[in-house]
């Protein structure tokens, strides 16, 4: 009875391998999906959900990239100030150095560079398109915008504790009400600066 | 706490936030999010891509981190909230959101893609907004930050309810919430 078994699945094994030699590879199929422009938001907010999570397992953090911004200005100051940076409050809170919360930085930008030349959609540009049509296509007034922009972020994000990976994704799905909260308010405000800057839509 | 030699293994640590980067990089460029027109798109409630990613992020979240929490994988990280921190600073980070139309994390995202108004304006006025707040940190933390202390850390303990009605409604909440949105057209 077992060898039988044994001799139908052989079979079916052998019939499946028949079946799919005309068929892709795949590795073609992955090729070609990871060379998609864009995949669903519902795939990639999955997918981020479960990054999250193994990252509190395996490095015991929430995912955030604001406080990388703190590691290497801290370390600039170093560079330029000496020692004594280190004295400030601040960066005895956050110490700079070149650790996980910094090199989350040069990861998302190798990953997003990696991803954009699989689609080949990466392309140096100075002024979004949406920008340009309402301001002119100035780089100089788009990198005045974008600097006080960064400045503001900078700020904020620091004076929220987080920003919208922190607060808004992984301080969320811990059910942190300050981040429910800070994450709102990050709308907000970013609802209103982009109500002033392109009028509200009818 | 398991993986806690992991945790403290410093090197590994620096490897692992290099990987966690490149991964969320990708994901957050294939979901569009890397994009100033996405990101704009989303504050003026025309494109709601960015909405789409977050909520589906935190509904897969909130029961992956509680079943991780309960069987002793997952630590929670919350840390209590204040009115002066979190409303304050959400608004100031709010309004930088939609000058620079990136977000921390998108904009070195945008730096990937070879967004350089990112690079050169993003990257260079967070590096300056941080430096601020760091050297006024002092006088802020003994005033403005400790305003509003909000007495309960999370929303079930806010709410009185048992955790898992609060992931399991929140859940349900975020799916229902997408699938009107969807329907809507938007």
């Amino acid at each position: 009875m077992v060898m039988f078994l044994l001799c139908i699945h052989k079979e079916y094994q052998n019939e499946t391998v028949f079946r799919e030699k005309p068929r892709v590879s795949s590795e073609d199929i992955m090729n070609g999906f990871l060379a998609l422009p864009l995949w669903s938001p519902y795939l990639v907010g999955v997918c981020i959900g479960l990054l999250v999570c193994f990252a509190l397992v395996l490095s015991d953090r929430p995912i955030g990239c604001s406080t990388g911004f703190v590691k290497i200005r801290g370390l600039a100051e170093q560079i330029f100030c000496g020692k004594q940076v280190q004295e400030k409050e601040y960066y005895q809170k956050f110490p700079p150095a070149v650790d996980w919360q910094l090199m989350i930085l040069p990861g998302i930008i190798i990953g997003a560079f990696l991803s954009s030349s699989l689609s080949g959609t990466f392309g140096l540009f100075l002024v979004p398109p949406l920008w340009a049509d309402q301001f002119g296509s100035s780089a100089a007034l788009r990198i005045l915008a974008a600097v006080a922009g960064g400045i503001l972020l900078g700020i904020g994000a620091r004076w929220a504790g987080g920003c919208t990976s922190g607060h808004g994704i992984s301080g969320s799905l811990q059910l942190s009400v300050g981040s429910i909260l800070s994450a709102a308010c990050f709308f907000v405000g970013g609802i209103a600066m982009a109500m002033i800057l392109f009028g509200v839509p009818l | 706490m398991k993986f806690s030699q992991l945790h403290n293994n410093k090197k590994a640590q620096v490897v692992l936030g290099l990987c966690f980067g490149i991964v969320f990089g990708f994901l957050l460029q294939k979901g569009g999010a890397t994009s100033y027109d996405v990101i704009m798109g989303q504050l003026m409630l025309t494109d709601f891509t960015v909405l789409k990613i977050m909520a589906s992020a935190v509904a897969v979240g909130l029961v992956g981190f509680f079943l991780l929490n309960h069987a002793g994988y997952a630590q929670r990280h919350v840390k209590a909230g204040t009115i002066g921190s979190n409303v304050v600073g959400g608004l100031i980070f709010g309004l930088g959101f939609g000058l620079l139309g990136y977000c921390p994390g998108t904009v070195a995202g945008a730096v990937g893609q070879g967004a350089l108004d990112a690079l050169f304006g993003g990257f260079g006025g967070l590096l300056i907004g941080v430096g601020i707040f760091a050297r006024f940190y002092p006088s802020l933390n003994r005033t403005v930050l400790a305003y509003g202390k909000i007495q309960k850390e999370t929303v079930h303990e806010l709410l009185g309810l048992p955790e898992w009605l609060v992931v399991l409604a929140g859940c349900i909440g975020i799916v229902a919430f997408l699938y009107l949105l969807e329907v809507a057209g938007f």
